[in-house]
């Protein structure tokens, strides 16, 4: 019998399936983020990525505008809990940026303007598993969302979707990133809770 | 093994305002935390349903004694029946402490804004607190922004006199009569102003962001700034920010910093919502 929380009914019952473990589904669209909104003007706004022998390729926005375009509609999962259902975003698909690349390395680094970092094996870039975005919802990105362009890897917790990103670095090694080092888990798959260290 | 769950005694509750609750409880073998930290809290219905949410931690730990501020949300699952409901004496689980970011280090001797909005004061409470059971010296200025009089929370501790803790109360909708400010969210002209940049940063700070760009402007090329530095010795020099709150709150509040000239790294951010 339960012991805990006496007289507590609680109404989320519907989506199982859908919701990972520990989460709850939200309407709205929090925010987090660890220090203030960086703002970037698209006309400066460069993407690269840099391989492992310091090989860039750098895209400027009109030519990020120019690659093929998807519009994704996932399901989206923060560390904090909440979970937002169908999501729809415009972007490139992720293998277009790393189509001519070579690299040997297996992990990477996203590194955004404002300077935060999260590290990503490669692999969960590739395959269509990942996009650049740059729309929700049918608007321009905003400022506070990761605008004007930001990672979704919708398959992990969403600090994993580097807001404001600029930089994909490869590393042969992987290395952790702004989260990873205070405390959160160096992977980060909601559908195995891994949130914390210890988890 | 996805968190350690405890068991926690709800040993009193006291209001703060018509609205918020002071939770007290009782974690046996709690590790203790940071102050800024925050707790999860796990309820189980009678069919086995479950739901967890996040609540800031309001002061240092006393034992297994934790503090919890709670501002109900209308309709919401979770802080409703923590607020009102839970019966003094009855079981919840919590899993933590958590947040290894928003946190202030009793040691650290440098002075701090805090600023906060609404419920946002909760954490933020927490480090006056430990700086208090600290004895620390570091020179604190609180900007709590709050929207009427009947919704400050700890009124009567932040009324009380401290000479290194200066606390500022903006209200946004409602003053209470003869407040010289007007009410409103917060302006450029609360801020008190940042402390001058370093003429030559010592090394391994981040490099200052150009005089030519614009405030908030994020130079398009040359290295990442080293944001959010860890705690290191240079943080030690300049005026640590805290901004916690509603997010339309944070992001207003984060771009007035930025504008009057506080370096983005020492700005550390956490939302309510």
């Amino acid at each position: 019998m339960n012991t805990f929380s006496p007289g507590f009914q609680g109404r989320t019952h519907r989506f199982e399936g859908r919701l990972p473990p520990g989460q709850y589904p939200t309407e709205d669209f929090p925010v987090l983020s660890a220090g203030p909104t960086p703002n970037v003007p698209t006309d400066s706004w460069t993407f690269s990525v840099v391989t492992e022998d310091g090989t860039a390729r750098d895209w400027n926005w009109e030519q990020m505008k120019a690659l093929p375009q998807e519009e994704p509609e996932v399901d989206i999962h923060c560390v904090t809990r909440w979970s937002k259902f169908g999501t729809r975003w415009q972007g490139v698909p992720f293998d277009a940026f790393l189509d001519d690349v070579e690299t040997a390395a297996d992990f990477v680094m996203a590194e955004s303007y404002g300077g935060y970092t999260t590290n990503l094996p490669l692999e969960d870039l590739q395959d269509g598993k990942a996009w650049l975005v740059h729309t929700y919802d049918g608007y321009p990105l905003s400022p506070e969302h990761g605008g004007p362009a930001r990672l979704l890897v919708p398959h992990l917790y969403f600090w994993k979707s580097a807001k404001w990103v600029r930089r994909i670095r490869m590393m042969p090694d992987d290395d952790p990133g702004f989260w990873e080092s205070v405390g959160y888990h160096n992977y980060g798959d909601p559908w195995r809770e891994q949130r914390g260290w210890s988890d | 093994m996805p968190g350690s769950w405890r068991s926690a005694r709800l040993v009193a509750r006291r209001p703060e305002n018509a609205t918020a609750r002071t939770l007290l409880l009782e974690a046996p073998s709690w590790p203790g935390h940071l102050p800024g930290q925050h707790v999860d809290v796990r309820l189980t219905a009678e069919d086995g349903y479950q739901a967890v949410r996040s609540y800031s931690l309001a002061a240092p730990a006393d034992g297994g004694r934790i503090e919890l501020g709670i501002e109900p949300a209308l309709g919401g699952e979770v802080s409703p029946y923590l607020a009102d409901t839970l019966p003094v004496g009855a079981d919840v689980e919590v899993t933590g402490p958590l947040g290894g970011w928003f946190v202030w280090h009793p040691e650290r001797r440098g002075p701090v804004l805090l600023m906060a909005g609404g419920a946002g004061i909760v954490p933020v409470i927490a480090m006056v607190r430990a700086r208090r059971e600290a004895g620390s010296t570091a020179p604190f200025h609180l900007l709590y922004s709050v929207r009427d009089p009947d919704r400050v929370w700890y009124q009567d501790e932040l009324a009380a006199p401290d000479a290194s803790l200066r606390v500022d109360t903006l209200y946004s909708r409602n003053a209470p009569p003869h407040t010289p400010r007007l009410p409103g969210r917060v302006r450029a002209s609360d801020l008190p102003p940042p402390p001058p940049p370093p003429t030559s940063p010592p090394s391994g700070t981040a490099p200052a962001a150009p005089s030519d760009a614009a405030p908030g402007t994020v130079p398009s090329s040359g290295p990442p700034s080293s944001f959010p530095s860890r705690e290191g010795k240079e943080a030690d020099l300049g005026t640590q920010c805290y901004v916690c709150g509603p997010t339309g709150f944070v992001e207003h509040v984060g771009n007035l910093l930025v504008t009057a000239g506080y370096p983005p790294e020492l700005i550390r951010t956490e939302r309510f919502g």
